[in-house]
């Protein structure tokens, strides 16, 4: 009846994650009790749980990234803690299988479900706004693909509490992930976790592509749409390209675990490197999907806040497209060490080291835009010098280990844990950051409290460097990777100061939530009346703070680069003459609904509850039929209602 | 790069006739691809081509239904507003062939090299 699921799977006699798992069940029912006392259900239902519009998911996209990060962090934590005390014969306080648990969540956490929800929130928030358009192409598309996102979230903290997580490491390697080695539950809650919310991803790359592709505001050539724009809509083509890979293959695992297949198995015909070949397939090119977005996010918040156009427009857009296409072409570069001829390896550790030109091609870009410019030393900037120096760092070690033979001394050692650290939260953990604070009051309407925002940032910067640099001396000293303790007494210090510096970046993002308490609070003295809180210059900056539900009442006429500045060139903005009728898109349940079943259809699979996997995934097909079937997608804003909607918000924003 | 304004106050695809074909195009389609069809069982069933070509043949014509496909049923031309749909398509050919051809390649590489994976298990013990 309940396949493997009985009261073993809760794991009353290990106090660590019995404890963790109290504490986030206790504020899960926290949280509801109080949503509940307060009789704030409707409004939750209302506003956003069936919310289509584009800023809304957004926005519920960012805090799930956030709250994901939180549990991402504390597993960090416990690992750096678990090391900084585990040399010689002292053991920690982590037994190995729970370490390999914590890394592995560790890293699927952060790469799937803080980096893509934080990143493809932005996209989402902010594309719509700077096109100049009303939404996405698809609406309810979108619901669907967030929930789904959110319910893979989901399912990797309920292996927290009913059973365990996989102790594979973040990509699953078979043999190791097959199961002769891994009978436990815990490959499975990590294959149907990445599966749903996969899906989820790929739907709202297809929209994503769509959106930029289709919908754009009048005379929003290629050529005049913002950076932003571009890195997304390269970012997304990446999604549609390589998420396919990580589907089939992660398919081809679960086959080989639920019904005896034998794709990447030892015997039976199986090879498990065309595993490590295609995970990477999809590995390499999702790295940029994540860098992408947060470059486009620092050549706005550079433009901006240097006053100036950015330098070189052209040549990003180009830079970004070579990524785009070159991040195929470097895959193997993840496995120099595992048998490829001296061939495959130059050919790839050269296709990897090219990537370093665009790259830098956009570095220099920023860096030009900064020359002479007025430069306002708001936080976003701050995150984006950050960026640069530490990015920059992070890609030279990232071309040393592009050298086939430099790669065999390095591979697997602390050094590319150092190195991959470097880079991604140099580039994307800045980059969400710097887009946070910047895109903030145009979200809710009012701007974020400074002075916390720079102790943020200092917490997160110096604690990145002690933190990680450390692992570079490490690694070339000879640690390997995913130790749960060691006998070198002389690592021991090098770990401890990599201990500081978590602890540091525990401050930084302290701060952050204090921040967001402190902002909350004191909101009426930090109202974004204007719209325009940072003297922006592209579209999403011509509406008020928070936007209205259809973004522009009337769409604007594009005819140039940085239209909002040009605009605001040729003086005060007007009210329209006349307003017409416009068509909103109307609420759905359809995501959260679908993305209730596809977690009953992963919970059941995950267990082996037939019955429940087969009546979840029913449910699911069927609700999307049912709504498919729904004529009324849309509700009419007459032009009267627009104008008046019109006048009363555009009020503030011309004190004229 | 100046280009027309797109419309924007609707989904893709919603009412927009011209793009979506006629009748006739679709029955011209459907006679290409049977004509298509037809000659490819008759290539691998009769001795009309020189045997050992008939593999070449046969892939000639499955890229020529392919074609076929592309034109006639998901409408990719060379009109103005096509664009979109030949660059992506070319960029699905160019990511198939980097993933294809590199994996034969790195896998062919590994096959040389390497023992097969029940002995290195059987070293590991």
């Amino acid at each position: 009846m309940l396949g493997k699921l009985n009261w073993h799977a809760i794991p009353f006699d290990q106090p660590i994650p019995m404890a963790a798992a109290l504490l986030v069940v206790v504020t899960i029912l926290a949280v509801l009790s109080l949503v509940t006392w307060k009789g704030w259900w409707p409004y939750l239902w209302r506003e956003w749980l069936t919310s289509v519009d584009h800023k809304r998911i957004g926005v519920m996209y960012v805090l799930l990234a956030l709250v994901l990060l939180l549990r991402g962090f504390m597993d960090a934590i416990m690992m750096r803690s678990q090391l900084a005390i585990a040399a010689g014969g002292a053991q920690g306080y982590l037994p190995p299988e729970h370490y390999d648990q914590i890394f592995s969540a560790h890293g699927t956490i952060m790469i799937f479900f803080m980096a893509m929800p934080f990143m493809v929130g932005l996209m989402n928030f902010v594309v719509p706004l700077q096109l100049g358009v009303r939404d996405v192409a698809f609406p309810v598309l979108n619901a669907i693909s967030f929930w789904l996102t959110a319910s893979g979230a989901l399912l990797v903290n309920i292996s927290l509490v009913v059973g365990e997580f996989a102790r594979t490491g973040w990509l699953a390697y078979p043999p190791l992930s097959e199961l002769q080695f891994s009978p436990g539950v815990g490959v499975d809650y990590y294959l149907w976790a990445l599966q749903i919310s996969g899906i989820g991803t790929l739907l709202a790359g297809i929209n994503m592509v769509t959106t930029i592709l289709k919908l754009r505001a009048p005379g929003m050539g290629y050529m005049r749409m913002p950076v932003f724009c571009w890195t997304a809509l390269c970012s997304s083509m990446l999604i549609v390209a390589a998420f396919p890979v990580l589907t089939a293959t992660f398919g081809m695992l679960l086959l080989d675990r639920y019904v005896g297949m034998h794709f990447f198995t030892n015997d039976g015909g199986g090879n498990f490197m065309m595993y490590i070949n295609l995970i990477w397939i999809w590995g390499h090119p999702e790295v940029y999907i994540l860098a992408l977005p947060a470059f486009g996010i620092f050549s706005e918040v550079i433009a901006t806040f240097s006053g100036k156009p950015l330098f070189g427009y052209r040549s990003m857009v180009l830079a970004t497209l070579a990524i785009c296409v070159l991040s195929f072409m470097v895959w193997l570069h993840h496995f120099f060490t595992m048998g490829a001829g001296a061939d495959v390896n130059a050919v790839f550790g050269i296709a990897s080291m090219i990537i370093a030109i665009p790259t830098g091609v956009k570095l220099f870009n920023w860096l030009f835009t900064l020359y002479r410019g007025r430069i306002r030393f708001e936080v976003p900037v701050l995150w984006a010098i950050g960026f640069m120096v530490t990015f920059a760092i992070g890609g030279m070690t990232g071309v040393l280990q592009a050298v086939p033979p430099a790669d065999f001394v390095l591979h697997n050692s602390l050094f590319l844990v150092a190195h991959f650290h470097n880079v991604i939260i140099g580039s994307v953990v800045f980059g969400a950051m710097a887009g946070y604070y910047y895109w903030f009051p145009k979200a809710f309407g009012f701007t974020l409290e400074r002075r916390l925002g720079v102790v943020s940032f200092w917490c997160w910067l110096i604690g990145f460097y002690l933190a990680f640099m450390p692992l570079y001396a490490l690694g070339l000293l000879g640690m390997t990777r995913r130790m749960q303790h060691y006998a070198d007494l002389s690592w021991q210090p090098y770990l401890i100061v990599a201990e500081v510096g978590a602890v540091i970046i525990l401050c930084g993002i302290v701060a952050t939530v204090a921040q967001l308490v402190v902002s909350i609070r004191t909101r009426e003295s930090r109202r974004d009346l204007g719209g325009d809180p940072w003297n922006g210059r592209t579209l999403e900056w011509s509406t008020s703070s928070p936007p209205p539900a259809y973004n522009f009442a009337v769409l604007p006429q594009v005819d140039s680069l940085d239209a909002f500045w040009a605009m605001k060139q040729r003086g005060p903005r007007r009210a329209a003459a006349r307003y017409e009728s416009i068509e909103v898109p109307r609420n759905s349940a359809n995501g959260f609904v679908t993305a209730f079943f596809a977690v009953v259809t992963g919970f059941a699979m995950i267990w082996h509850i037939w019955w429940l996997a087969i009546l979840g995934l029913v449910c699911a097909v069927l609700t999307l039929l049912a709504f498919g079937w729904v004529e009324r997608v849309e509700q009419e804003v007459s032009g009267e209602q627009l104008a008046n909607d019109e006048r009363v918000r555009l009020r503030p924003m011309d004190p004229a | 790069m100046e280009q027309q304004a797109s419309s924007t106050d609707q989904a893709p695809g919603v009412g927009d006739p011209e793009h979506s074909g006629s009748l006739a195009t679709y029955t011209a389609g459907l006679g290409f691809a049977l004509l298509l069809t037809g000659a490819s069982f008759m290539v691998s069933q009769t001795d009309l081509l020189w045997p050992p070509g008939v593999p070449a043949g046969l892939a000639v014509l499955a890229i020529a239904q392919m074609g076929v496909h592309l034109v006639f049923f998901l409408h990719i031309g060379t009109g103005p507003d096509n664009t979109n749909n030949v660059l992506a398509l070319a960029f699905g050919l160019l990511v198939v062939t980097l993933i294809v051809s590199g994996s034969l390649w790195i896998m062919a590489h590994l096959n040389a090299n390497m023992m097969p994976a029940s002995a290195v298990m059987e070293m590991q013990r």
